[in-house]
């Protein structure tokens, strides 16, 4: 650690300042090879603060009240000063978080940065992402619109698929009543404002400290540390201040006027970010039309759908999400990244994502036969994914790989 | 060789971008009929006070849209709120006054006597316009026709079959009388003529009801114009930011080899 002085140094004789900003940040160093692909990590850190600052503002003057909670909103809409703003930024923020995050993912899964030695890394990824689907869940009751209101009885009423009168417990326990009501909807507003952020955080930090343990992945897939200078610093490697702080503020700005066109010009998205039936009032006499989640959580609900019973849909569901974690173990091959790896492979992946989109596309629908057939197939091959890849990773043909980063 | 990958990868990338992004259109459910839409810009203000006015008049009596307020409707629409009071409001307050100008645009009936005087209780329409649509509201209310079947109202709508609203419109529009064709033995309803005369022609209808609609689309969302000027300014600013930060890591990255 450099020596301080002055101020800085009356600080670091007390507390560890220079030492983890070196550690972290200037002295942190990443491959210089990342791509479009890495912008979105960081990106998701922004939506997380975004989300944080804008959520303050908002239990400002938001109701969590079966009575006043639509009417609130329409406030924050109308009456407050920017309110309108704030509140798009939010529900914007929760669509835009899994955007960035899926595509997060889907790099981690193309450059194999979930292998050895950074499992754990994937593994407190993953639990972000559960958390991040919870939280967003709770949020979405909180304007106590139509869709709202149904769709957190259809999801809440999914646990109740789990047999030995273990389910109706559950579903009893997580409303707090027989249906969905007030009592629902002032435990979802504890829940999503204090517990879920609360485990956010800590989840995060652990992401991020698992990270720098180990070291960031690259496209190439290899270990930049094991080429090092006299010094003892990679030779792929950069300091991430001030290399990466420019470049992530480049795609900051991108991603900014991405997010702020949606919010200023099309905050409803046409429906997909603000449904349109949330802008009627829950009425627990009144089922909508057409219930289906918001686009995020459509894969899922698409491969639930596909399966006619309901309590293996159930399982098929929770399935989808649980293999993931486990992905680390089941991809055997030692190659990361898929620059280097067997036409077999990318034909699995390719075919995966096509799947995982056409699962959402259909989660949004009305069930046809058609579209559940369609479904059927996609959910065979989004498992077929994680099959075929535990086979064809035993034995696969792989490039040879490159000495330092290309 | 990877450069090339690299940008295989990135724009593989855009598209799964855009796919999530693009706003696919999405058909108003409940109804099999084709909506008409309307001309409407909610950027029109001698429109929008002409369907305020219809609105105050015609839908108030019953509906009411108490999360919007007189006094923000004077401001965006470009009227004094002496105007607004003295023309807009005929609602009254609990005590029985005319509402004051700051006051939500609450319907003077309450919501027990809708239920029972239509059998439910007619709904709020500040929002209707964001969650039904426009080209729903403009074809719903040009969309009622002559059924006897229906005891008391003895109208029915294309739009929303077995609507409990009377045709609160008919003197305006006069009646209309639906036509059926055959279709695989079944009766289809292809069209709505005119058997009475109003004191509109069919012209003069339709543009009070598109004021009507823009009004109540500017009242779902009465932000909306403010919000695309700011929206603008923003973006200018980003776009300008964006070609800084550029440069800045640009001139960071000279040494990276």
């Amino acid at each position: 650690m450099s020596k301080t002085t002055g101020l800085m140094g009356w600080i670091d004789e007390r507390f560890p300042l220079t030492k983890m900003m070196e550690e972290h940040v200037t002295k942190y160093y990443a491959p210089k090879n990342f791509n479009f692909w890495y912008y979105f990590g960081g990106l998701a850190m922004v939506v997380l603060a975004l989300q944080f600052i804008t959520g303050i503002f908002l239990t400002m003057n938001y109701k969590p009240d079966g009575e006043l909670a639509f009417k609130s909103v329409e406030y924050i809409m109308r009456d407050v000063n920017f309110g309108w703003l704030i509140r798009y930024m939010h529900s914007t923020g929760a669509s835009m978080f899994f955007v960035v995050v899926y595509l997060h993912m889907f790099r981690g899964i193309m450059y194999g940065s979930y292998k050895k030695p950074r499992e754990l890394l994937w593994v407190f990824g993953m639990l972000i992402y559960v958390a991040l689907m919870a939280e967003a869940f709770m949020g979405y009751l909180l304007p106590w619109g139509q869709m709202s209101y149904w769709g957190a009885q259809v999801i809440i009423s999914l646990f109740g698929a789990i047999p030995f009168g273990i389910g109706d417990a559950v579903t009893l326990w997580l409303k707090g009543d027989y249906i969905v009501s007030d009592a629902t909807l002032n435990r979802f507003f504890a829940l999503h404002v204090i517990a879920v952020p609360l485990v956010l955080i800590f989840l995060v930090a652990a992401h991020i400290l698992a990270l720098h343990e180990v070291g960031s992945n690259n496209p190439d897939g290899i270990e930049i540390k094991k080429n090092k200078n006299a010094d003892g610093i990679p030779k792929d490697g950069i300091p991430f201040h001030p290399y990466y702080t420019v470049k992530d503020l480049f795609g900051l700005v991108v991603f900014l006027i991405v997010f702020f066109a949606i919010v200023f010009f099309a905050p409803e998205m046409g429906g997909y970010f603000l449904e349109h039936a949330n802008f009627v009032p829950a009425d627990p006499l009144k089922t909508p039309d057409h219930i289906a989640p918001v686009w995020y959580f459509t894969p899922f609900y698409a491969i639930l759908r596909a399966v006619p019973d309901k309590l293996m849909g159930v399982m098929a569901m929770g399935a989808a999400i649980v293999v993931l974690f486990f992905l680390p173990w089941i991809d055997r091959g030692p190659v990361r990244s898929i620059r280097y790896r067997s036409t077999a492979y990318k034909v699995l992946l390719f075919s995966f994502v096509i799947a995982f989109i056409v699962l959402g596309y259909f989660g949004m629908q009305s069930p046809t036969p058609a579209g559940t057939l369609i479904s059927r197939i996609c959910a065979l091959i989004y498992f077929g994914f994680f099959l075929g890849l535990f086979l064809v990773s035993r034995n696969e043909k792989t490039k040879p790989l490159p000495e330092r980063v290309t | 060789m990877h450069t090339m990958i690299n940008a295989k990868s990135t724009l593989k990338g855009l598209v799964v971008a855009a796919t999530l992004l693009l706003p696919l259109h999405v058909a108003a459910a409940g109804s099999s009929v084709e909506l008409e839409s309307p001309i409407i810009d909610t950027g029109n203000q001698k429109s929008l006070q002409r369907g305020a006015q219809t609105f105050v008049n015609y839908c108030m009596g019953c509906h009411t849209a108490d999360y919007a307020r007189y006094s923000r409707v004077a401001a965006d629409l470009n009227l004094s709120e002496e105007d607004v009071y003295n023309n807009l409001i005929f609602t009254t307050d609990d005590a029985g006054e005319r509402s004051k100008v700051g006051s939500l645009m609450e319907s003077s009936m309450s919501e027990s006597y809708g239920k029972q005087a239509f059998g439910v209780a007619p709904p709020n329409l500040a929002l209707t316009a964001r969650s039904r649509g426009v080209d729903w509201i403009y074809s719903y209310l040009k969309g009622f026709y002559i059924d006897p079947s229906r005891p008391g109202l003895g109208v029915n709508n294309t739009v929303y079959p077995g609507a409990a609203m009377p045709h609160v419109l008919w003197e305006q529009q006069g009646m209309m009388k639906a036509e059926y064709e055959e279709v695989d033995g079944h009766d289809k309803l292809v069209g709505l003529t005119r058997v009475s005369e109003g004191t509109m022609s069919e012209d003069e209808y339709d543009d009070m009801v598109a004021d009507l609609v823009n009004f109540m689309s500017y009242m779902a969302d009465p932000i909306k114009q403010t919000r695309h000027r700011i929206g603008m300014m923003v973006m200018l600013f980003l776009l300008i930011l964006l070609g800084l930060v550029y440069l800045l890591k640009k001139e960071y990255w000279k040494d990276v080899v």
